[in-house]
């Protein structure tokens, strides 16, 4: 047991290190640029080079590496001051869902561009009345000649202001029941008849849009898999939420409260030395290391050429409710000035406030904790699926919420 | 990336899996917690031949030689068995204590007995009340002759040596001993406790021959040496034990129907399970952790140990006090088996220093990292 890479993953991370010592963008190269743009300048430098998207076969813009170097790749990046992704949409969840379900010539199209970040995808899929349970969404497709018509509505799309296509999944055909009725396509994000509203969040930032669709025309050759097989089409593109093996994390963590705690006084004294606050650390230390050390086992297993265990699926269901409980543990620590939230007042410039905001989305985005904890409950220990009584049902036929 | 364990220690493991399956079975278990019998002398016996006893103790002292990876297997089976036996008093505490501080005539007097599973030996450290540090020792040596009270001494009616921590009037403030519990002036009794398919005892020594072990002054570094390596297989056999307890409420919540559906199915019960499967897999990955640390020696040992003990911990309290809440009123009665890991869980947790007591150790380690 230990923690060495092999001779062939040393001489890739050796490789990965120097380009990217060489390659990250000084700050007078980013100067002036927006978000997007040094993120755009970022990606693009890294597609001219090829370590792009490097899981990716070549064709489609990607250098045909493994699992193992992914995961290496992203470890060394994580180390530099990088530009933030706006792309890990596109590339974690959509690009695989075309590579299993376009054709090739959509795929010699649009993959490249998606690598090198000229293009930016999002995903279309929630629906104000299809959250945790997707396939109750109700936007429609109608065929109309050998283009569909979209009518309906979209919600918390991340950076559908900014994207040049999406994915989406709607309802083609109302009759069927819930899952056999959907069908799935790409969409131009400038077509005409769709509107975009930013939805500003408790936080105060606006991460996420709802995505109104009136009689938006989609080419059939834009479908993706047959009519009526939308579902399992989502499916690819849910599989692949982005594994998050060897990533960092924004928010507070173990060291920025035990900083804290170091910082700000209990009872005369430093915070540190109070019974309580050290158990409460040390639970959250735990927590954390076991993460990590979840993490080195299924890159072990990634370095066997395995496939990880399910190990990896508590991931977000710890990391989450972790956030919001340490922000709220933090803020306490600053009895009455943790009510304040300002940049040049509150310790580390508020950091902790934001994350007391922001985290409640954590535990809500990407599915819920609850349905975090009903994959593992399902898919890891194998207990039976809730019964549904929409089953079988057709979908116009099944009750709906109060409007 | 190698953080697994090899071919060979996942062979073991399936060896000492099968084994305890078809010899410890929860009936034995049964069998020791409702009679007068303090281990399963049996047990014992096929343990000590499968060398078990033997793994860490080099070969010069008649051992096998093995690293701690192969005992930190063994010791997620034994506890997976729930097994009753004196194992982690014998093993992790006493051989080990012989190991870090025994004189080379210590050595070869003790290490070749335990190997053999011909003597069996104990960790004397607790004098009852709240918790025992190397300033309220009452024990004390005088002349050679140790006087004082140890309770609860885990395996302490039936082991043949203990090494006993006693106060010193200098160095770290305490000495460890080895005692010869069939001496003269040596009074032991079995006491009752929350899990009696492991057993404790009260002993009082009134003027029992004790042989320093390791240097004077020296006994509590050598009591928190020993523990940061008995805290990791302690561990295992608790994350073993929590996935026992894991499976017996899956199992239960399977083939347990209500409203005309297995209760697997209800949200309340797969949260329920898919949490007890999340401090798990936590408390588990620390033990890799805790089990690298110990093999190699390495300098983040102290802070690996609490990390394992202090998930360990939570994670086998929450699964099996919800083991038995997934079994309803039939999990609280007397027949069924779910007692066995809620009992083990508590006795674990507060055998070698609680949650509280490790969860103030990790952070002092975090503080010494930092300090360094």
């Amino acid at each position: 047991m230990d923690f060495k890479d092999s001779p062939e993953e040393a001489t890739f991370r050796e490789e990965v290190r120097a380009w990217l010592t060489d390659n990250v963008p000084a700050a007078e190269e980013l100067d002036g640029l927006d978000y997007n743009d040094r993120a755009k300048l970022w990606q693009k430098k890294k597609y001219d080079a090829g370590w792009a998207c490097i899981r990716w076969p070549e064709e489609h813009g990607g250098r045909g590496a493994n699992a193992i170097e992914q995961v290496i790749w992203n470890q060394e990046e994580s180390k530099f001051d990088t530009p933030d992704s706006i792309f890990a949409i596109g590339h974690g969840m959509c690009a695989p869902t075309m590579m299993t379900w376009a054709t090739e010539e959509q795929n010699k199209r649009y993959l490249p561009k998606l690598a090198s970040g000229e293009e930016v995808w999002c995903q279309l899929f929630s629906e104000p009345a299809g959250g945790s349970d997707l396939a109750a969404l109700r936007t429609r497709a109608e065929k109309d000649g050998d283009d569909w018509v979209i009518n309906g509505q979209k919600i918390w799309t991340s950076g559908a202001h900014y994207s040049d296509y999406g994915v989406l999944v709607v309802r083609s055909d109302p009759t069927a029941p819930k899952h056999q009725g959907l069908t799935y396509f790409f969409v131009d994000m400038k077509s005409p008849g769709i509107e975009i509203k930013p939805i500003k969040q408790i936080s105060g930032g606006a991460n996420f849009n709802e995505v109104y669709f009136t009689d938006v025309r989609i080419p059939d050759a834009q479908r993706l898999g047959a009519v009526g097989q939308g579902w399992q089409v989502s499916l690819t593109t849910l599989m692949n939420e982005r594994a998050s093996i060897g990533g960092g994390g924004g928010g507070c963590n173990f060291n920025s409260v035990f900083d804290l705690a170091t910082k700000v006084n209990l009872n005369d004294q430093p915070a540190i030395n109070d019974k309580g606050v050290r158990a409460q650390l040390a639970t959250w230390y735990a927590q954390e290391s076991g993460l990590k050390y979840t993490g080195y086992r299924s890159m072990t297993a990634l370095s066997r050429g395995e496939i990880p265990g399910p190990e990896n699926s508590i991931g977000k269901l710890v990391g989450a409710p972790k956030q919001q409980d340490m922000a709220s543990f933090a803020l306490d620590l600053m009895e009455a000035s943790g009510a304040i939230w300002d940049s040049e007042l509150s310790e580390a410039a508020g950091m902790f406030q934001l994350t007391y905001m922001a985290s409640p989305g954590l535990r809500i985005a990407g599915g819920t904790d609850e349905v975090m904890a009903n994959i593992i409950a399902e898919r890891v220990l194998g207990l039976p699926q809730d019964i549904r009584v929409d089953k079988g049902v057709p979908f116009n036929e099944i009750p709906t919420s109060n409007s | 990336m190698n953080f697994e364990f090899s071919e060979e220690q996942d062979l073991l493991r399936e060896q000492a899996l099968g084994f305890l399956t078809d010899n410890c079975p929860p009936s034995v278990v049964r069998k020791i917690l409702e009679g007068d019998e303090s281990f399963d002398a049996d047990l014992w016996q096929n343990v000590v031949e499968m060398g078990w006893t033997a793994t860490v103790i080099p070969e010069a002292y008649e051992g096998l030689g093995l690293s701690y990876l192969e005992l930190s297997v063994i010791a997620e089976e034994l506890g997976r068995a729930l097994a009753p036996l004196p194992f982690s008093s014998s093993v992790y505490l006493a051989t080990e204590a012989l190991m870090r501080a025994g004189s080379e005539t210590q050595k070869q007097e003790y290490l070749p007995k335990l190997a053999a599973g011909s003597s069996i030996g104990c960790f004397a450290f607790s004098e009852g009340g709240g918790q025992t540090t190397a300033k309220s020792l009452q024990c004390s040596v005088s002349g050679g002759k140790l006087r004082g009270t140890k309770l609860p001494v885990a395996d302490g009616d039936i082991a043949d040596f203990a090494v006993v921590i006693a106060s010193a009037d200098r160095g770290d403030g305490a000495s460890a001993y080895l005692v010869d519990l069939s001496g003269a002036g040596v009074n032991r009794e079995t006491v009752k406790t929350i899990d009696p398919s492991r057993s404790h005892a009260r002993i009082t020594f009134d003027g029992a021959d004790a042989e320093l072990l390791g240097e004077e002054g020296q006994g509590w570094t050598l009591l928190e040496n020993v523990f940061n390596r008995a805290a990791v297989l302690f561990a295992w056999e608790q994350v073993g034990g929590a996935d026992t307890a894991l499976n017996m409420a899956k199992e239960y919540a399977l083939g347990r129907f209500a409203f005309g559906r297995p209760i697997a199915s209800f949200q309340a019960i797969k949260h329920k399970l898919a949490n007890i499967y999340v401090k798990n897999t936590l408390a588990r990955s620390n033990c890799y952790f805790g089990a690298w640390a110990i093999s190699t020696e390495a300098p983040e040992l102290p802070i690996a140990a609490a990390t394992a003990r202090v998930s360990a911990i939570q994670a086998y309290y929450f699964a099996s006090k919800e083991n038995v809440q997934t079994h309803g009123g039939m999990g609280f009665t007397w027949e069924f088996d779910c007692q066995f890991p809620y009992r083990r869980s508590k006795l674990l947790a507060t055998n070698i220093g609680s949650e509280a007591t490790w969860q103030d150790k990790l952070i002092s380690a975090v503080e010494a990292d930092r300090a360094a």
